[in-house]
């Protein structure tokens, strides 16, 4: 069971994230849920690179030969939690221009775009 | 299409996407039983090498240096398409105003001052919060810290000044130019680093500084450290770049519509009744 | 118990958390009760982090997951608010008498 859980509670965030997405009337409410769906890949990049009895990737003070946990995937994950937050402040930037253009920020409501 | 046949469209993609899943985890080795090549791999070579303890920092500026050299320079063009987007606004309402400028009003409005607990707290903070984001931006190759995660924390010491004081305040310790000045120092540095590289006939973000004798040492190394620096000056100054934006767009301009009861003055509220 | 049984009770106990409270999220429609809900899943995405021998990436969650990301929230919601949410300040009322006597 604990071979496969992590995995299932990644499969359960995404879609819980998409349904939030879907039924939103909100913008502020659909950038969260993008953030959720995000948050899921951090899990399963870190569920993927476990190793069972391993230690963090840092020998400062012990041996090199310790059995570690993988560090590549720690360091794909690291980037990508700043940066998301660079991006969602982009995002909400444009929810901003959206609601100064239109009054509203209902997504089901939003004009589309001419030309 | 109406809202229950959006969500009907949904559920069948959403079935899709787990049946999808369920197959995909059926052909992993399982939660723990990690067997790649390229981790033990790297693992094994790490202090050899680059003479660097935190293998996760020695990853990302030194075995896969290109890839953070992308990701930084989406939080910079993030950073800055921002500053595009909503700057515009401020060029579109100042043609409007005409008597003061914005910064003249809001230095002579009347708001309800923050609590004293706040700003207390908020002035006891900055120094260590400056410190420790500093400490944690130059100190990539020993612990688990990095460029990254310093610079976020020192651009919370930057938004504790305007928690302690006034937004003015905020905005005079750290006026725009300064910042685009020293996010692109933080970026353009990283990508000089591997130029310079090039420059000596060496692939592009190859490790030639003196790579030191204790392994993890401030010293060791050879450029993880400096690239290390240079993003968290970079992280740093894009942080308060968005947060001093967001707030100029929030107190300066005012929130909606209205001028005079602007969202800074709701904020206040929020700050002094919590 | 053996070390690893400790790590896999702590692991699944975090998983379990962490997946109420993405529920949690996707449910709660309140913009200012949004941001704190989603202040503490950065929280609880930071402790499953910790339980997955990853201290880099926790500390990366704690400063942006729940100090930066909520913030920068907040100050987009502040300024999108409509202009009749934003009243003036009142002055505090003195306390009224509570319980209305029966009469």
């Amino acid at each position: 069971m604990m071979q496969v859980f992590p995995f299932l509670v990644v499969a359960w965030i995404v879609l819980m994230g998409l349904y939030g997405m879907v039924t939103s009337r909100d913008l502020i409410h659909l950038i969260v849920c993008l953030i959720v769906v995000q948050s899921s890949t951090y899990v399963l990049l870190l569920g993927v690179g476990y190793v069972t009895g391993g230690v963090a990737p840092y020998f400062f003070d012990i041996s090199p030969h310790v059995k570690a946990v993988d560090p590549v995937v720690q360091a794909l994950t690291l980037t990508d939690v700043v940066v998301e937050a660079a991006v969602t402040a982009l995002l909400l930037s444009f929810a901003v221009q959206a609601h100064k253009r239109f009054g509203t920020l209902d997504p089901h409501e939003l004009a589309p775009f001419k030309g | 299409m109406t809202p229950r046949q959006r969500l009907w469209l949904f559920a069948f993609g959403a079935a899709g996407l787990v049946a999808c899943y369920l197959w995909a985890f059926a052909g992993l080795p399982g939660f723990g039983n990690y067997p790649g090549p390229y981790g033990p791999a790297i693992l094994r070579q790490v202090i050899a090498q680059t003479n660097a303890t935190a293998a996760v920092s020695a990853i990302n500026f030194e075995y896969r240096g290109f890839d953070t050299v992308g990701e930084e320079f989406i939080l910079f063009t993030a950073a800055a398409g921002m500053a595009v987007v909503l700057r515009r606004l401020r060029g579109e309402r100042q043609g409007e105003q005409g008597e003061e400028s914005p910064a003249e009003q809001a230095a002579s409005r009347q708001v309800p001052a923050t609590s004293s607990a706040v700003r207390v707290v908020s002035v006891l903070l900055v120094g260590p919060t400056a410190v420790i984001g500093w400490w944690l931006a130059t100190h990539a190759q020993t612990n688990p810290s990095g460029g990254f995660q310093g610079g976020v924390i020192l651009a919370t010491a930057f938004f504790l000044v305007y928690l302690s004081g006034e937004f003015l305040v905020f905005r005079r310790l750290s006026p725009v130019v300064a910042l685009d000045v020293a996010e692109a120092v933080g970026a353009g540095g990283f990508a000089a680093v591997g130029l310079t590289a090039v420059a000596m006939s060496l692939p592009y973000l190859y490790n030639y500084l003196p790579l030191g004798t204790i392994p993890g040492a401030i010293s060791s190394s050879g450029t993880i450290a400096l690239i290390s620096f240079l993003v968290g000056i970079e992280v740093a100054a894009a942080f308060v770049l968005i947060i001093g934006e967001l707030l100029d767009q929030t107190l300066l301009r005012g929130g909606g519509r209205e001028r005079r009861q602007g969202g800074g003055q709701g904020r206040r509220q929020r700050e002094e009744s919590a | 118990m053996t070390p690893n049984a400790v790590m896999d009770a702590l692991q699944v106990t975090t998983l379990v958390f962490v997946a109420a409270g993405a529920t949690v999220v996707v449910r709660t429609r309140d913009r200012v009760r949004l941001v704190l809900v989603l202040s503490v899943y950065g929280m609880l995405l930071a402790i499953l982090f910790f339980a997955f021998q990853a201290p880099d990436v926790t500390l990366s969650e704690l400063t942006v997951g729940a100090v930066a990301l909520p913030l920068i929230l907040l100050l987009a919601i502040a300024k999108v608010r409509k202009p009749e949410a934003a009243q003036p300040p009142q002055p505090p009322q003195p306390p009224q008498p509570k319980a209305r006597k029966p009469e």
